[in-house]
């Protein structure tokens, strides 16, 4: 029982932070209906930054972290500008920012190798590897603050998204881009601000990913698990891709700890096909016209 | 007449063009993206490997046998997905690739695990794979030219109105889904009689999305572009040898660059006119008239 509940402590931290990753796919995704392939790479990339400013330019940590996170937000916002905007002006079918998303992919992880090469590189240890003892259960303070930060942070986006007046811009872009620009919305600035966002997201998600495992070149690949969450629930829907991602969390943490940690990713897959077969749309999506 | 290195080329060019036709036949045709034909290019390779190691079988028995198996997986898992839309297939197809990966992995006693499989013969000779990847080209010629093929292109532009006109969208989506895993299947076997050993991580998630990336860059709609999409993707890192650290990066920029520049693709997916295409292929008929 206890190793049990040990289990979900680390499912639903690790889930979490596949939740601040999905939830920025599902952000853009709900903009602009397509999957954002480069977004792990986005996440690695502010990784990256953090780590320079911390282990190179000897930078304070919390002011590291805000670069990282800044750095991310930079690099989604530079692929927004210079490569999906043109895109999208080209008149080109959708699946298109989707194959150029793929290439900015490539291109970021093996430049990535070639200015840091493929070695791990370790986040100091700003947090004691401790862990505290609940009633015999063990959770390590890294997955704690992991947990705490990610709540704050998702509540604080699903405010803006709801309450504030450029959540409501977002909403109404998601809802019928050229309807919401007729009516006044700056689409073009909306969806930078989206972008931005979400880089700001996997910034984060990202440095404490580094911090909870290492900084390397090819963990942008977990930019996929998050890409899988929104999926599970629902393409384009926040919510939904916050109860993918700890839910995706789980069944990983609980599929290795009970039945093989070399047969996780086939459970989670094969569950993934499973929940596509009996809900089509995901969990929390709602039935979604041809995309394609 | 070729020595080793360049019999290798040709080698690796016709196998891929094998694959990509099959995945521009399902993509180019009825815009359903599959980031699984590696998953199939596996199943292709292993059966076939493991008919002509163990069963004895002669080789091309053996290949017909890898294709048949990748085809018929693809009938039981296209029964189950093939009605889902946009990304939720795609998204179930690439848990497929990466649950087959999984599972050649795991099965150390049939497939060798991680180690792979050795002690294939090498039959895949340049001719053999020339004339296949011919004998590829004019079936799928034919197929697309058929009432088959005018059907997908029919669902392509408009699958409501298709289905109204009476073409059974759901059977044809499916057909063309096994289509394009046979294609896989067969690339997969020839694949393993030419390297003689092949592992389950040669047939990961960026071979697929590398044939995705070659049919989209050819231009979908057109097998024609498939040909010299295939051609540029495969020959282009030959050329950079020297310099393969970079290759990749490279390869990556030039994935943006086509699409920011050519979004129509090499050769573009609107003017796939027969009689422009004709000309083409006999344009392309004399250039190999000269080299055979």
């Amino acid at each position: 029982m206890k190793i049990l509940l040990q289990q979900l402590v680390i499912g639903i931290s690790i889930g979490s932070i596949y939740a601040l990753i999905a939830s920025g796919y599902a952000l853009v995704y709900s903009l602009l209906d397509f999957s954002n392939w480069a977004h792990g790479e986005v996440c690695m990339l502010g990784a990256y930054c953090c780590f320079m400013a911390v282990k190179v330019a000897q930078f304070p940590f919390w002011l590291s972290c805000v670069l990282g996170v800044g750095g991310a937000v930079a690099v989604s916002l530079f692929n927004e500008r210079f490569t999906y905007r043109r895109i999208r002006s080209n008149g080109s079918p959708n699946m298109f920012l989707m194959i150029a998303a793929m290439g900015l992919s490539t291109t970021y992880q093996n430049l990535a190798t070639v200015i840091w090469g493929g070695k791990f590189k370790q986040m100091p240890k700003v947090f004691s590897k401790s862990s505290l003892n609940v009633g015999g259960v063990f959770i390590g303070t890294t997955d704690l603050l992991c947990l705490a930060l990610t709540v704050i942070v998702l509540v604080i986006l699903l405010l803006i998204i709801n309450k504030t007046r450029f959540g409501l811009h977002v909403r109404a872009v998601a809802c019928a881009g050229r309807t919401a620009g007729i009516l006044g919305v700056r689409i073009d600035r909306v969806i930078a601000l989206v972008f931005m966002l979400a880089g700001a997201l996997a910034g984060l998600a990202g440095i404490l990913y580094g911090m909870k495992y290492n900084v390397y070149p090819t963990m942008g690949n977990v930019g996929l698990k998050a890409f899988i969450a929104s999926v599970i629930g629902g393409l384009g829907s926040v919510p939904g891709a916050i109860v993918g991602a700890v839910l995706l969390g789980l069944i990983e943490t609980v599929a290795s700890g009970y039945i093989s940690s070399g047969l996780r990713d086939l459970i989670s897959f094969s569950l993934l096909i499973l929940i596509l077969l009996v809900r089509p749309a995901g969990l929390m999506g709602v039935d979604v016209q041809d995309k394609a | 007449m070729l020595n080793a290195f360049q019999e290798g080329v040709v080698v690796v060019v016709c196998v891929n063009l094998i694959a990509v036709l099959g995945m521009s036949v399902l993509t180019g045709f009825t815009r359903l993206f599959s980031f699984g034909n590696a998953g199939f290019m596996s199943i292709g390779a292993y059966t076939a490997a493991i008919c002509s190691v163990q069963l004895r079988l002669p080789f091309p028995l053996a290949v017909l046998c890898g294709a048949a198996m990748a085809g018929f997986i693809a009938f039981l898992l296209g029964s189950l997905t093939i009605r889902l839309r946009g990304d939720y297939f795609l998204i179930s197809c690439l848990g497929f690739g990466e649950c087959v990966r999984v599972l050649f992995n795991y099965t150390k006693g049939l497939t060798g695990g991680a180690n792979g499989y050795s002690g294939i013969p090498y039959r895949t000779t340049a001719a053999v794979a020339f004339f296949c990847a011919v004998l590829a080209f004019v079936i799928a010629w034919n197929f697309i030219h058929s009432k088959y093929g005018q059907s997908l292109s029919a669902i392509r532009e408009n699958e409501v109105a298709a289905a109204a006109n009476g073409i059974d969208v759901v059977r044809c989506k499916k057909m063309s889904f096994v289509f394009s895993a046979i294609y896989a299947g067969w690339a997969g076997g020839l694949y393993a009689h030419y390297l003689r050993h092949i592992t389950p991580a040669l047939f990961n998630l960026g071979k697929s999305s590398e044939l995705i990336i070659t049919t989209v860059l050819g231009g979908l709609g057109s097998l024609t572009g498939s040909v010299l999409g295939t051609l540029v993707v495969q020959l282009l890192p030959e050329f950079f040898r020297g310099l393969a650290e970079y290759r990749m990066l490279f390869y990556g920029i030039a994935v943006v660059l086509v699409i920011l520049v050519r979004p129509a693709g090499l050769y573009g997916y609107r003017e796939f006119s027969i009689t422009g295409a004709v000309r083409f292929v006999r344009r392309l008929g004399k250039g190999d008239g000269q080299d055979g």
